[in-house]
C-alpha cells in the first residue's frame, strides 16, 4: 500500500517536474525542475530495489550534470526571451509528433503481455545485495566494458579542458623551463669581502 | 502492486517530454541539451525496471553506463556551447551557420 502510494507520488511528480523543465520561462528554474524530476527518479529506482542506481543518479545527475548546467546558465548572459520566439509555432506540430510517439510506446507497453517472458508482475527476490550484485558483475564480466566507460569520462573531461581553455596574454605566469634551468653551481655565488672592502656584483 | 508496465508508462511520458522539449526550444541549445538529459533519464528508467523484475542484474549495470555517457555528453557539449557563445554571443541554434550546412 505504502509502495503505491510512493510509487504514484514520484511518478506523478517526475513527469510534472520534467514538463515544467521544458515549458519553464527562466532557465535556471529549467535545471531547478530538472533536478527535482532526476530525484523522483531516484525514488522509482529505489521502489525497485535499485539502491545503487539511485544514488548514483543523485550523485552523478544532481551533483555534476545539475550544477554543470546552473553554473553555464548563470555564467554566459544570454538573452532567454529572443530564445523563445519558435516556441508557440512549433507547439501544435510538436504536441502531435509527442502524442503519437506516446501512443506507439503506450502500445507497445501493452503488448508486452504477448511474450511469455514477464508473466509476473512481482519483483523477483534478490540473492544478494544489490551493490555487492552489481560490484559483482562490474568487476568480472564487464571489467572490460567498465574501463571503457572510465576511458569516455576521461575523453570528456580532457576535451572539455581543451574545448574551452583560452590562453590569455595579459597573466604573468612563471616560466618553468627558466626556473628548470637554474642550479646552485651559477644561481649561488658565495663571497667572503674582507673587513672595509666592500665587495663587487 | 505496482507492476513492470507502470514504470513504462512513465519512462515513455518523460521520454516523450523530452522529444517535446528538443521540438519546441528549437533555438535554445541549453534547453536541447535538458531535453536530451530527460531522454536518458527515460531510457534509465526502463532499464532499472526491466532489470528488477527480471531479477537480473545487467540492466542496472548498462543504466550506470548510460549514465556515464549521459554526463560526458552534457560536459562536451557545455563545453561546446561555452565557445560557441563566446565567438557569437548568442547560443541560438540558427547562428551555428559557419559551415554553410
Amino acid at each position: 500500500m505504502i509502495g503505491a502510494i510512493a510509487f504514484y507520488l514520484f511518478a506523478t511528480l517526475t513527469i510534472a517536474s520534467s514538463i515544467a523543465v521544458i515549458f519553464a520561462r527562466n532557465p535556471v528554474h529549467s535545471v531547478l525542475w530538472l533536478i527535482l524530476a532526476f530525484f523522483n527518479a531516484a525514488g522509482l529506482m529505489l521502489l525497485v530495489g535499485a539502491e545503487f542506481i539511485a544514488m548514483l543518479l543523485v550523485i552523478v545527475y544532481v551533483g555534476a550534470v545539475a550544477v554543470l548546467f546552473l553554473f553555464v546558465v548563470m555564467m554566459l548572459d544570454i538573452d532567454f526571451a529572443s530564445l523563445r520566439s519558435g516556441f508557440t509555432r512549433n507547439l501544435p506540430f510538436g504536441i502531435i509528433v509527442a502524442l503519437v510517439l506516446l501512443a506507439e510506446m503506450i502500445v507497445a507497453v501493452f503488448a508486452h503481455r504477448a511474450g511469455p517472458m514477464l508473466a509476473g508482475s512481482e519483483i523477483p527476490a534478490a540473492r544478494v545485495p544489490n551493490i555487492v550484485g552489481i560490484g559483482q558483475m562490474l568487476y568480472s564480466r564487464y571489467l572490460f566494458a567498465f574501463e571503457l566507460a572510465g576511458l569516455i569520462l576521461l575523453v570528456a573531461m580532457v576535451g572539455a579542458i581543451v574545448l574551452t581553455h583560452r590562453r590569455r596574454g595579459d597573466t604573468r605566469t612563471p616560466k618553468a623551463w627558466r626556473q628548470l634551468r637554474r642550479h646552485p653551481g651559477t644561481a649561488i655565488d658565495l663571497v667572503r669581502p674582507g673587513t672595509g672592502e666592500g665587495m663587487k656584483l | 502492486m505496482i507492476g513492470l508496465g507502470a514504470y513504462l508508462i512513465v519512462a515513455a511520458v518523460v521520454f516523450t517530454v523530452g522529444v517535446l522539449g528538443i521540438f519546441l526550444n528549437r533555438r535554445n541549445v541549453i534547453l536541447m541539451l535538458m531535453a536530451i538529459e530527460l531522454i536518458l533519464l527515460a531510457v534509465n528508467i526502463n532499464l532499472v525496471a526491466f532489470s528488477a523484475f527480471l531479477g537480473d542484474l545487467t540492466g542496472q549495470v548498462f543504466a550506470m553506463f548510460v549514465l556515464t555517457v549521459a554526463a560526458a555528453e552534457a560536459a562536451i557539449g557545455l563545453a561546446i556551447l561555452v565557445i560557441f557563445f563566446r565567438r557569437r554571443g548568442t547560443i541560438a541554434v540558427d547562428a551555428a551557420d559557419r559551415m554553410r550546412g
